[in-house]
């Protein structure tokens, strides 16, 4: 019996690992060969998707990208040996790419099959939820806390502050809530370990809502995600079995239950009050804070919110200790950034590292630079709210404060690469559609501003009173920066400024065909 | 090449409307806290879209106003007003698509077939719809084909889509 990994993910899948694995059974079966396929999560090497891994007993041996007209000649190969073939990428583990990453967050993804416990827990799962349990709530609130994890959804609050808030909070129903709406263009963490590691996540929310006294956790899962939504339920369903949710998890007396939700379509139901109005089966409006979600958060109850990847990150942090982790990172910003390498570059996938790594080496040396072959022009970093960095930035580091000092974030940590074909103005003047589009429409900067901002670009790139327009521009950029109620609003103009900034040249073109 | 094996979405729309059968998926879900949403979803994906004799009767059980669960229903792009095309393709135009030449390639498609984001072929066949992101940034441009991802979709294998919708 030979063990053979095809992935689930959305993006193997999206790329025909579905078909490959059907072909991959049928080819054996004709052969008289005995073999079994998991389908695991992506290893985040996804230019080699769909890549199937075969256990041997040096290692795991990756093929890829394998298409269905590739099974005969792998089995003719004796890929089931980790035969030679073109598509062989030798061992896994070893692999370069594989080799230079930091996987904290993402050391099971893609190694075990999601959806078995006991892999789960061969893998150290569920240790750091024992510890949690030996030590006691406040412990944990407080080694959260020295971990120094700051929340990975693009706002970068540290996340210990976040749940010792809602422990003091007298008891009564609280909530934990997951915030799995990642609508970041450029990113894809979150589903990636939702499909890959969906018990690490179920395990965080079990460790939050023991330390801070919730009895029951939801996830808001966007619904462009339909195989994370099948993945995850099935999880919920596994550790239900398993005895890891529930009622007196494992005889500590604790009670924990998970439920899934799935949004529908609305990009602010990312901001952390607007998803919670969503939850609650309202429009997706944001909320003004004060008060905060931590003190009146779902049905008006104390919340701790949280993206996926820092409650998956949680469970690492009981099982190893604080300084563990802390010990990772620069600056601030402690700890590892799981990076997704995006848009138009060579080798595109997740790659997680300790912070401090220049944006440059990730684009160049990681990223192999760009698809099309042409020079790179610019990167989006943190998603489509985030600032266009030029080349000539690219020795800065991937550290919170670093790029707030160039008036730029990381966000969630996606990074869209762009040749010099790009047309900066007809970004920006998309950036503001996609404001437009996707505000709530509370706050008048965000909801009426990106429209205005819409049309004064359109001026612009039509060559219609230029100077004075790009002027107006600029102060409308101040007006929703520092006048909006949210994020959306309020980060909308980063991509156009910084399109401005360093790339005047292209809001200065003779006059462009109006809307392509 | 697309991915045909990928188990699809079940074809929404198959079921004709009535308030009893309404009825019966709002109350199915009356216990949940928060119940609209997941209401919602199990009403579109019965009828294929959300009539508004059903928004009627949710506004009744859940007790609001039924401007206020007009409101709901119309601030998510993901629920229709309306009956809908058979098959849904959902293009992403994200910056990170964009990067790849996405929005000319989407903007051609679309012309080929007379649509303008968020139509339907005159026949009912196919709709097609703008999405912003579907976690595929890797494999730009994307697209979601009644639930089945496709990565590097490319020219052809959008008028393959479009063929196959009108069967």
């Amino acid at each position: 019996m030979v063990k053979l990994y095809i992935p689930l993910d959305m993006a193997a899948v999206a790329m025909g690992a579905d078909r490959l694995a059907a072909a991959v059974a049928q080819e054996a079966a004709a052969r008289g060969e005995t073999v079994e396929i998991v389908r695991n999560g992506s290893r985040g090497m996804l230019w080699l998707e769909p890549l199937i891994e075969v256990e041997t007993p040096a290692g795991r041996v990756g093929y890829g990208p394998a298409k269905v007209k590739d099974v005969a000649s792998l089995f003719d190969a004796g890929f089931l040996a980790g035969g030679a073939h073109l598509l062989n990428i030798g061992i896994v583990d070893e692999h370069p790419w594989m080799k230079k990453q930091n996987r904290v967050t993402f050391v099971r993804c893609g190694v075990i099959d999601p959806l078995s416990v006991p892999e789960y827990e061969a893998h150290e799962g569920f240790k750091g939820l024992t510890r949690a349990f030996e030590i006691g709530p406040q412990a944990v609130v407080e080694e959260v806390t020295k971990s120094g994890l700051r929340g990975r959804g693009g706002a970068g609050f540290p996340t210990g502050i976040k749940w010792k808030t809602v422990a003091d909070c007298p008891p009564g129903q609280k909530y934990v809530v997951v915030n799995a709406d990642e609508g970041d263009s450029g990113t894809f963490a979150d589903r990636m370990i939702m499909e890959g590691d969906p018990l690490s996540l179920i395990e965080g929310m079990l460790i939050c809502g023991y330390a801070v006294g919730a009895s029951k956790g939801y996830i808001y899962l966007r619904s462009e995600y339909p195989i994370v939504a099948k993945v995850f339920q099935a999880a919920i369903e596994k550790a239900l079995e398993a005895g890891w949710l529930g009622k007196n998890i494992r005889g500590s007396g604790f009670d924990f239950d998970v439920e899934l939700r799935i949004g529908a379509g609305a990009y602010v139901c990312g901001e952390e009050t607007s998803l919670l109005e969503s939850l609650e089966g309202k429009r997706g409006i944001v909320r003004a804070k004060p008060p905060l979600p931590a003190h009146v958060g779902l049905f008006g109850k104390p919340t701790v919110i949280n993206n996926v990847l820092s409650m998956a990150t949680i469970p690492m942090i009981m099982e190893k200790g604080a300084k563990h982790y802390a010990d990772l990172g620069v600056g601030r910003s402690r700890g590892t950034m799981p990076l997704q390498i995006a848009g138009n570059v060579k080798y595109g996938g997740l790659f997680e590292t300790d912070f401090g790594i220049p944006l440059g080496t990730v684009v160049n040396e990681i990223g192999g630079g760009t698809r099309s072959g042409r020079p790179v022009r610019a990167v989006q970093v943190g998603g489509p709210l985030g600032a266009y960095v030029p080349v000539s930035l690219f020795d800065l580091p991937i550290d919170y404060e670093a790029f707030a000092a160039k008036d730029s974030l990381i966000g969630h940590g996606g990074l869209v690469v762009f040749d010099d074909t790009v047309d900066m103005a007809w970004m920006a003047r998309f950036g503001m559609e996609f404001c437009a589009i996707e505000s709530c429409g509370k706050c008048t900067p965000c909801r009426l501003g990106s429209t205005r901002g819409v049309e004064t670009i359109d001026k612009i790139r039509n060559g219609m009173d230029v100077d004075a327009n790009i002027e107006l521009l600029k102060d409308l950029c101040h007006t929703m920066k520092f006048g909006s109620l949210c994020a959306l609003g309020g980060f909308a103009p980063y991509p156009v400024e910084s399109a401005l900034r360093h790339f005047p040249e292209d809001f200065r073109k003779p006059a462009l065909e109006a809307a392509e | 090449m697309r991915n045909v094996q990928t188990e699809r979405e079940e074809m929404s729309g198959a079921a004709q409307y009535s308030d009893e059968r309404a009825r019966e998926i709002i109350a199915a879900h009356m216990g949940l806290e928060g119940p609209a949403m997941p209401i919602l979803h199990a009403l579109q994906k019965e009828f294929g879209y959300v009539p508004d004799a059903a928004v009627k009767e949710m506004a009744e059980a859940l007790n609001i106003s039924r401007a206020e669960m007009h409101g709901v229903v119309t601030f998510y792009h993901d629920f229709h007003r309306a009956p809908h095309g058979r098959h849904t393709l959902k293009i992403c135009r994200a910056e990170s698509c964009q990067s790849m030449g996405a929005e000319r390639q989407a903007r051609a498609f679309l012309d080929k077939l007379k649509l303008d984001w968020g139509g339907t072929t005159p026949d009912g066949a196919l709709s097609v719809e703008a999405v912003y992101c579907l976690g595929l940034c890797a494999h730009s441009p994307s697209a979601l084909y009644d639930g089945e991802p496709i990565g590097r979709v490319d020219a052809e294998m959008l008028d393959e889509i479009a063929a196959e919708a009108r069967d």
